[in-house]
């Protein structure tokens, strides 16, 4: 199996390679939570830029920090903060935040709890806290659910909810946001984390500290687990490429942002 | 030098490449899996990899030794499972059913290998997992060994039930009938005279299913839980091991390749190699049996 992976893995770096040669292309790479909105950007600018063509590629958000840094997209990707030790690597990278996510805590719409603090979101995370009981609910052992290592959804929560801590080893992981939607939502006593952008009455989002996780105090500052949608460019951008980080920022791209549910940063 | 001479030289080369091809190819992975795996094995060290427990790749924490015990725990299950079952159905093709029965029933097999991973991960998730979480035990979620065993073992049954029926066909004739002219039973010919004789066939096909189970990615990663914990039993019973969410070896390739840079893709082609040694040695020893069969 690894080795399919990484012939398909060769295979798009060489068409990825291929597509690069036009001058009037803009090579994007990275997150998975941010190349629909690129791609949705890039769909709206090709309409009113002829002969420019923009070329959107996943690869998650490390891969984004790191192509932006070595020259192989002119911008990257990254769904979390550029990490301190990424910034000391490459000091001349330049973070555009164009978007931002909340991450809901959510749970199986069976389980009794509403709401939780902070410090006991981490604690169940953490394993320190098994049972619901300990939470005034039933005395059932909680399931933890996760995300899987390096994901950018994984990373932004480990900053913003564990605090240093790890999350426990028993948690189950699961490769992607609609995943983990599924098995929290047909799992007894099951808790997990996922974008905003994959809320549905399936699953019940937890309030935190007292506030419920909708888009709005996400926007307004209340809700606390809110990370930004970044495009990272190797200096200042020039040319095609600040138009473009432009025309997100313009009028025009935050309405792409707030229709796909995400929270517009102007 | 004829015409008929010339097709014959050239098809001769032509079959030759086509050898050479496959190969080549299968040299070019296995290299180029080694090469990426490499650095990991020198800075992580071949034990460390192998005896550590504990798999964090954000704490720069690389041991697969959990992920070892997973793959392997899951398929004793789905062997212990599937094989009674399979080879069930394989002497009940080759040695009972009347042929309109068998008209029906070989074919319901073989389908069984016809149907993707996928879907197998599907029904496991919808199915299984729900069932599996009635089980009373704490902590039991339904995800996990159990689950991932049960969908194991009926995606290695048509390998198994095939290869077996082979097996059991090719014993003589005269085996049984010399069996029954003894005044043997049906069942006393089958236990004592057929099996033992077609034994080498049906411990090649056990094989064959192991490597085959031991491959298995997607539908593992839908129904085990994925947790890098060593499987552990709750209270008494040592049953419960079963219950334990866990990792195989093509799961962690295949949840963490996306986003994996640097030392930790290095770590997961690491585990891609420790698999392909374990898959090779699983093959080899297929060959062997095989081969031992030929030779009786």
């Amino acid at each position: 199996m690894g080795y399919r992976l990484a012939l398909t893995a060769l295979m798009v770096l060489a068409a990825g390679g291929l597509q690069a040669a036009s001058a009037e292309d803009i090579n994007i790479a990275g997150s998975t939570t941010v190349q629909p909105l690129a791609e949705l950007f890039g769909e709206a600018f090709e309409a009113n830029h002829d002969g420019v063509r923009i070329i959107v590629q996943g690869g998650g958000s490390s891969v984004g920090v790191r192509s932006a840094a070595n020259g192989t997209a002119d911008i990257g990707n990254a769904s979390r903060e550029v990490k301190d030790s990424e910034m000391a690597d490459h000091p001349e990278l330049v973070v555009h935040t164009v978007a931002r996510d909340g991450i809901a805590i959510v749970t199986h719409p069976d389980v009794p709890v509403d709401g939780l603090t902070l410090e006991e979101a981490r604690a169940i995370f953490a394993g320190r806290i098994t049972s619901w009981s300990e939470l005034g609910g039933p005395d059932r052992m909680i399931t933890v659910i996760a995300r899987e290592e390096g994901s950018g959804t994984r990373a932004a929560f480990e900053d913003m909810v564990m605090d240093e801590e790890l999350i426990c080893a028993s948690a189950m992981l699961l490769p992607s946001n609609g995943a983990v939607r599924t098995a929290v939502s047909t799992t007894p006593d099951c808790i997990g984390f996922i974008s905003f952008g994959y809320l549905d009455d399936q699953v019940k989002a937890i309030a935190i500290d007292g506030v419920e996780a909708t888009v709005e105090n996400a926007s307004n500052g209340t809700y606390p687990v809110v990370r930004p949608l970044n495009m990272i460019t190797d200096g200042e951008p020039t040319g095609m490429v600040a138009e473009f980080l432009e025309f997100a920022l313009s009028a025009d791209g935050q309405a792409i942002v707030t229709d796909e549910g995400y929270i517009a940063v102007r | 030098m004829t015409r008929k001479n010339t097709v014959e030289t050239v098809m001769k080369y032509v079959l030759l490449v086509s050898a050479l091809t496959s190969i080549t190819i299968v040299l070019m992975i296995g290299i180029f899996t080694l090469k990426e795996g490499m650095p990991a094995f020198r800075e992580i060290g071949l034990g460390d990899l192998l005896t550590r427990t504990t798999w964090r790749p954000g704490q720069e924490q690389y041991g697969i030794l959990a992920m070892i015990v997973g793959s392997g725990l899951v398929t004793v299950g789905a062997v212990v499972l599937g094989v009674p079952l399979a080879l069930g159905s394989a002497i009940f093709l080759a040695e009972i059913a009347p042929q309109k029965i068998k008209a029906f029933v070989k074919p319901s097999i073989e389908l069984l290998a016809g149907i993707p991973s996928v879907v197998y991960g599907l029904f496991g998730m919808v199915v299984l997992v729900p069932l599996v979480r009635k089980i009373p035990a704490p902590g039991n979620s339904g995800y996990g060994l159990l689950a991932a065993s049960v969908v194991l073992a009926i995606m290695i049954l048509p390998t198994i039930a095939s290869v077996s029926e082979n097996a059991i066909r090719n014993v003589p004739r005269s085996f049984r009938e010399g069996s029954l002219a003894m005044g043997a039973t049906r069942w006393e010919t089958i236990r004592k005279v057929v099996l033992p004789s077609a034994r080498s066939g049906i411990l090649s096909a056990v094989v064959l299913g192991l490597g085959r189970a031991l491959g298995e990615t997607i539908a593992m990663i839908m129904v085990i839980g994925n947790s890098v914990v060593m499987p552990s039993a709750t209270g008494g019973n040592p049953l419960t091991i079963f219950l334990s969410r866990a990792r195989t070896l093509t799961g962690n390739i295949a949840v963490e390749i996306a986003y994996a840079t640097g030392i930790h893709a290095n770590a997961l082609f690491a585990t891609g190699v420790v698999l392909f040694v374990l898959i090779m040695l699983v093959n080899s020893s297929a060959r062997f049996l095989i081969s031992n069969r030929s030779y009786k």
